[in-house]
């Protein structure tokens, strides 16, 4: 395996890699996305209950489902740099970090508008809310720890080892805020029970992951590609890289 | 003649306990710090039994993570600017295990008197009875946890001088659990169930965390000494 693996721990062989593969990827999300929220957004029914305001589902599940993937990618990452000292997975844990705040930030934004109609409030401190916040937190102090560092190697490496820590953490935040809840009310929280979802939801729904999926990869590329670049820039490939560039 | 892993933690943790007994205000001004806390309370939101009593375990359990955040520079900060740090890298002794010498003397030092204080910031804060027990074992079993992440987020963030305002970032969502659940306890105690569940499971939480923490403070000392 590491005979086919070693040439990828290079980083002009990466850069290349997710040049090619970037396009389509891109072109991905954007078809899937643009599918599936105008099927979401425009043509799916509304709900019986909820009226049009259920729509925000086709932004705030793909966007809380990958908010969570992206941190375990993430610790996935650290763990990788930290086992076998790739410099390839520290880069990677700087080019997720961001997206994975924005896509929690998205979801924590959506999910207050949400509630202001349903719930009648724009927050409220239940089990889902609030471990989503935790998660926006432990993103904010990883990205933090590794910029707070003049060396980008030791920044990346003590981010890794937060990030670690921090998957620990995350279902005992889970479970602990499940159990908080419990103990004070549970009134709220009956909304996500929601009943099994009719088919031409369901779909446009699923479409929407996809396009976020993709979305989510997508920029984790173009960000590691800049990343690779900042950090190379002083080798002779990304000189020919750009000059190259520059040509065609 | 090489020392044994044990003679190894006993001597760091000798070390340690004697340097912090030569600056007693170290110990002193985190808990003087949480008996400020705990005093501007009745100030701020008035002294009537009723508001301070059921908010009671909740500020000393807040002000308990703030003055954990505020002594956490002493656990490394000096052994990383005089040497020490590297030295113990250097040991043949596992690292880790030295680093637990240091979190145990930190929470001897930290930890345990704050749970002799905590009947006094619960009588100040006019804690009902009931809950007494409750707050005091969640602080025994919970401060533990507070003295190991703290010496995760102390050895990340030793090399950078300036760590303050970082660090609560970093801790302070770690610590959420832990919150959680000592208020749930008490909560628990105040209005007369049992508070042992969460109690036990805050115990077990509290071994889990000074089982691995010492890994990840030897990975960081590792990662901020280089």
């Amino acid at each position: 395996m590491w005979r086919w693996l070693h040439p990828y721990a290079k980083p002009e062989v990466v850069y290349r890699l997710l040049g090619r593969w970037l396009p389509w990827v891109s072109i991905g999300a954007a078809a899937v996305l643009a599918t599936g929220l105008v099927w979401g957004l425009a043509f799916a029914p509304a709900d019986y209950q909820q009226g049009d305001s259920y729509r925000i589902i086709f932004v705030h599940v793909p966007t809380a489902m990958f908010s969570m993937s992206l941190y375990i990618a993430m610790a996935v990452a650290a763990f990788v740099g930290r086992v076998w000292q790739l410099k390839m997975a520290d880069w990677a844990l700087a080019a997720i970090a961001p997206i994975g705040i924005v896509f929690t930030f998205i979801s924590l934004f959506t999910g207050a508008v949400w509630g202001k109609p349903m719930w009648g409030t724009w927050w409220e401190w239940d089990a889902r809310l609030t471990s989503q916040l935790i998660l926006f937190f432990l993103y904010i102090g990883v990205l933090a720890l590794y910029h707070a560092f003049s060396d980008n190697r030791t920044g990346a490496k003590a981010a890794g080892i937060l990030a670690m820590v921090g998957v620990i953490n995350i279902p005992i935040i889970r479970y602990s805020v499940d159990w908080w809840n419990s103990l004070h009310q549970g009134a709220t929280l009956t909304v996500f029970e929601r009943p099994p979802m009719a088919n031409s939801m369901l779909i446009p729904l699923l479409t929407c992951m996809l396009g976020f999926a993709l979305l989510a990869g997508a920029l984790v590329m173009q960000r590691m590609r800049n990343e690779i670049l900042r950090q190379e820039l002083r080798r002779p490939w990304v000189k020919m890289e750009l000059q190259q560039g520059e040509q065609a | 003649m090489q020392a044994t892993s044990w003679q190894a933690l006993q001597a760091v943790m000798r070390r340690d306990l004697m340097v912090v007994m030569r600056r007693r205000s170290d110990v002193l001004n985190p808990l003087l710090f949480v008996l400020m806390v705990v005093t501007l309370f009745p100030l701020a939101v008035g002294p009537g039994p009723d508001i301070l009593g059921r908010i009671a375990a909740g500020v000393i359990w807040v002000a308990a993570l703030l003055s954990a955040l505020l002594g956490s520079e002493r656990l490394f900060r000096e052994d990383y600017l005089d040497g020490t740090l590297e030295q113990l890298t250097l040991q043949p002794q596992p690292l880790a295990l030295l680093a637990f010498g240091k979190v145990a003397v930190h929470w001897l030092l930290s930890g345990l008197p704050l749970v002799i204080l905590a009947p006094l910031c619960a009588l100040l804060l006019k804690l009902p009875l009931e809950g007494w027990s409750a707050l005091v074992a969640t602080l025994l079993v919970g401060t533990p946890i507070l003295s190991a992440v703290t010496a995760i987020g102390a050895a990340l963030t030793v090399s950078l001088g300036r760590g303050g305002a970082l660090l609560s970032l970093l801790l302070l969502p770690l610590f959420i659990p832990l919150l959680i659940f000592a208020s749930g306890a008490v909560e628990a105690a105040l209005v007369g169930t049992e508070a042992w569940p969460q109690v036990l499971l805050l115990a077990g939480l509290s071994l889990l965390t000074l089982l691995l923490s010492p890994f990840a403070v030897a990975a960081a000392i590792r990662v901020s000494v280089n």
